[in-house]
């Protein structure tokens, strides 16, 4: 009985242990059939297939690109791919990243630096904005992919010179609710990065600085103090939508959009939306720079978008900066912008004549970004903008003293990662 | 064998006393037993002692992901931030107010509806499974048409109860409509337990109770709620539990902005998003600890036992 019942069970545990291994061994069976998989962890980009499949093409059999769709939540695609870096997953090469995590992936290092040829290309022709992006102390760690900025939308049926303050704009709202017309002013104001973005270009705009610049100290300097005044002062003078504490974009441009507002703070992709959703509204949509908060020093804005890194548990890094150059080269970003709505980090590609009209705004955009606002870099981002956004919220409790050191005090601590995250 | 086992038995009980001879068999039972049970109580103290105390030793450490280099041992030092801290006795004020609101009205709920299925005379099947129905539906899938429903301009319930404002984003209305979901998900839940408690009344002793001229009320106040002691305490102490370590409705309806978070909420935001495994291991601990309390609480103070067992070693 002894040695057919071993038998047996050697033959279960076999079975049980392929079981298990099959997946693995599948996915390996794929790599070396196929030759080297590079995998590219993405958010969701309706026309970035067709990216990969071109780069397939270039690649000419040296690798073939697997595109992995990540969650279309920016917490979920953070959490899926830090979880994974943690536990030194080895099947993750390209990684989309926000530009506000590069800090965090590199300090952990969990992402590749960039060096020699690579680099120099990966930097060339970026505009200076999203260059900064890629980087963390002095070194880079990513190739900007592409980048985005918000601008100052008005209607030119109620507003004849777009104002260059927000003191302006909160005088010309004030003048046109006199005038019983539509003299809101949105932006987006609940209790999220959202809310964040907006203090962050009114402290870009005077020239300060929340953190010190290698994001070691919560410095809330004289600019980050005013700016915090400017944004009480916007909220509490009435020109504001009365939800200012629920809204996020959506709301903003649906708010807009249905034509009780004079004023917009957003991303161009309300430009494209409102034509399809109120073409009334949209004959009368013009644009312009953010506004500033002394006169003659003009506003400034926070830039976001993405940017390309590889893993540091990539077997094959060498394919996988390569894959990176083909997907954000100028004719994928053109393609991209024009089919995905995504702003191009590359100067050149908005001389390019297709851009012109999927893009009518975008010599304020490229202006923009020549000289945005930066977020905070940090490793710790994540603490330092729950900690922002909780304690700006609702901006007109702000007391810009009071605030500001109770920010010093929460904000060390987040970057320190000592304190309790809200 | 049974030829041969006989003169064995009576050879052994010569040697010593019948007794032992019989302890002897019952040891080597009692030994393939403990073997038998070996390895699924190794792996049940595997997976359920190992993270607990992996935990504890993460609790002792300053350890945050984005900076592997300066994880060190800190002791104490991360109880203390966290129980100095302010959104951690929010976060606890706030689970503690819904774990109470949310188990008061499902105990009120659950036992009505415990009645209505006992001595539903028509279509009792037809009850009973329409009563479940909100336990069998997922909580996030729930939790999201809730939200759906409570959100401003495209929610049904939130046009109809507050047409101006957005109910999700003030902090009592919030905390209201989570207290709600919770209710009406594991009302059912309650509703079962109780029946099953229902059930060990005897009719007898309600007829008696009514021959004897006691009110409906009476009878179940008098005669059921101490026939179903042990049932009811045991469904409370399932349901306190349960309700401590809330997650999915808060996570879906409100991420635990305006301070609706509980303490789950606040340990999954700086465990996995803050990516701080000190103060987040911290943070299991103490709802490890708290549940801990709860339970003994249930079990010592007011005496909960499994239905049935009450008789057997308790005060």
């Amino acid at each position: 009985m002894g040695r057919p019942t071993r038998g047996g069970r050697r033959a279960a545990v076999l079975l049980g242990a392929a079981l298990l291994v099959a997946p693995a061994l599948a996915a390996c069976g794929a790599a070396t059939d196929d030759g080297i998989v590079v995998n590219l962890y993405n958010p969701p980009e309706e026309n970035l297939s067709k990216v990969v499949e071109t780069c397939n093409q270039r690649a000419g059999g040296r690798y073939r690109i697997a595109l992995t769709t990540l969650p279309r939540g920016a917490d979920g695609q953070r959490e899926q791919m830090v979880r994974r870096l943690a536990a030194g997953d080895t099947d993750m090469d390209v990684l989309n990243l926000d530009i506000t995590w590069t800090p965090e992936f590199a300090e952990a290092g969990w992402i590749r630096e960039w060096t020699g040829r690579h680099k120099e290309e990966a930097e060339r022709d970026v505009l200076p904005g999203p260059l900064a992006s890629t980087r963390w102390r002095g070194r880079t760690y990513a190739a900007a992919k592409n980048s985005n900025v918000q601008l100052l939308w008005y209607r030119s049926d109620l507003v004849e010179e777009p104002p260059t303050t927000w003191q302006e704009v909160i005088r010309t709202a004030q003048e046109l609710q006199q005038r019983g017309k539509p003299g809101t002013v949105l932006l987006t104001g609940a209790q999220y990065e959202g809310l964040v973005v907006n203090y962050s270009n009114m402290v870009g705009a005077l020239d300060g600085h929340i953190l010190s610049e290698d994001g070691s100290r919560a410095v809330l300097d004289d600019g980050a103090v005013r700016a915090l005044e400017t944004l009480r002062d916007l909220a509490r003078s009435g020109v504001t939508s009365p939800s200012l504490t629920n809204q996020r974009e959506d709301d903003v441009r649906l708010g807009f959009q249905s034509g009780n507002a004079a004023f917009q703070v957003n991303w161009p992709f309300v430009h494209p939306a409102t034509r399809a959703g109120n073409p009334q509204v949209f004959r009368n949509m013009k644009w312009a720079p953010l506004p500033g908060v002394e006169p003659g020093k003009p506003g400034k804005a926070t830039i976001g978008g993405a940017n390309y890194t590889v893993s540091s548990y990539s077997r094959h890094p060498d394919e996988a900066f390569d894959a990176v150059l083909c997907l954000r080269d100028a004719a994928n970003q053109k393609f991209q912008a024009v089919k995905d709505g995504l702003p191009p980090t590359l100067a050149s590609v908005y001389d390019e004549p297709e851009m012109a009209e999927a893009y009518p705004m975008r010599d304020v955009i490229r202006e923009q970004l020549r000289n945005p606002a930066l977020r905070p870099m940090t490793p710790a981002y994540q603490n330092v903008s729950t900690v922002l956004s909780t304690v700006l919220s609702p901006p007109s409790a702000i007391d810009p003293k009071a605030t500001a050191d109770r920010l010093r005090k929460e904000l060390q601590d987040a970057i320190e990662s000592k304190g309790v995250l809200p | 064998m049974s030829a041969t086992a006989p003169p064995a038995m009576a050879n052994e009980a010569t040697k010593r006393p019948g007794r032992r001879a019989l302890s002897e068999g019952k040891r080597a039972e009692r030994r393939l037993g403990w073997l038998l049970c070996a390895p699924a109580a190794i792996v049940m103290v595997a997976v359920t002692g190992w993270p607990i105390l992996y935990s504890v030793w993460l609790s002792l450490q300053r350890y945050d992901l984005r900076f592997p280099n300066q994880r060190e041992f800190v002791g104490l030092a991360n109880y203390a931030t966290v129980l100095t801290n302010s959104y951690w006795w929010q976060a606890f004020g706030v689970t503690s107010l819904i774990t109470v609101l949310s188990v008061v009205i499902e105990l009120v709920l659950g036992m009505a509806l415990a009645l209505v299925m006992h001595w539903a005379f028509v279509g009792r099947g037809l009850v009973r499974t329409v009563t479940l129905v909100p336990y069998g539906i997922v909580t996030v899938v729930a939790a999201f048409s809730w939200r759906y429903a409570w959100s401003q301009d495209v929610g049904y319930l939130a046009r109809l109860f507050s047409p101006e404002g957005a109910p999700l984003t003030e902090r009592a209305s919030a905390l209201a409509i989570i207290v709600l979901a919770e209710v009406w998900k594991t009302t059912p839940f309650m509703a079962l337990l109780l029946m099953a408690g229902l059930a060990l009344v005897p009719s007898e002793l309600l007829r008696a109770a009514a021959m004897d001229g006691a009110s409906a009320w009476q009878r179940f106040t008098k005669v059921i709620v101490p026939v179903m002691r042990p049932a009811i305490l045991v469904a409370l102490l399932f349901r306190t539990l349960d309700a401590f370590r809330i997650f999915d409705n808060v996570f879906v309806l409100t991420a635990g902005s305006q301070g609706t978070s509980s303490v789950s909420m606040l340990t999954f935001n700086n465990l996995i998003r803050g990516l701080n495994l000190g103060i987040g291991a911290t943070m299991s601990v103490l709802i490890f600890l708290a549940v801990a309390a709860i339970a003994f609480v249930f079990v010592k103070v007011f005496g909960t036992a499994a239905p049935g067992s009450e008789k057997e070693g308790r005060r």
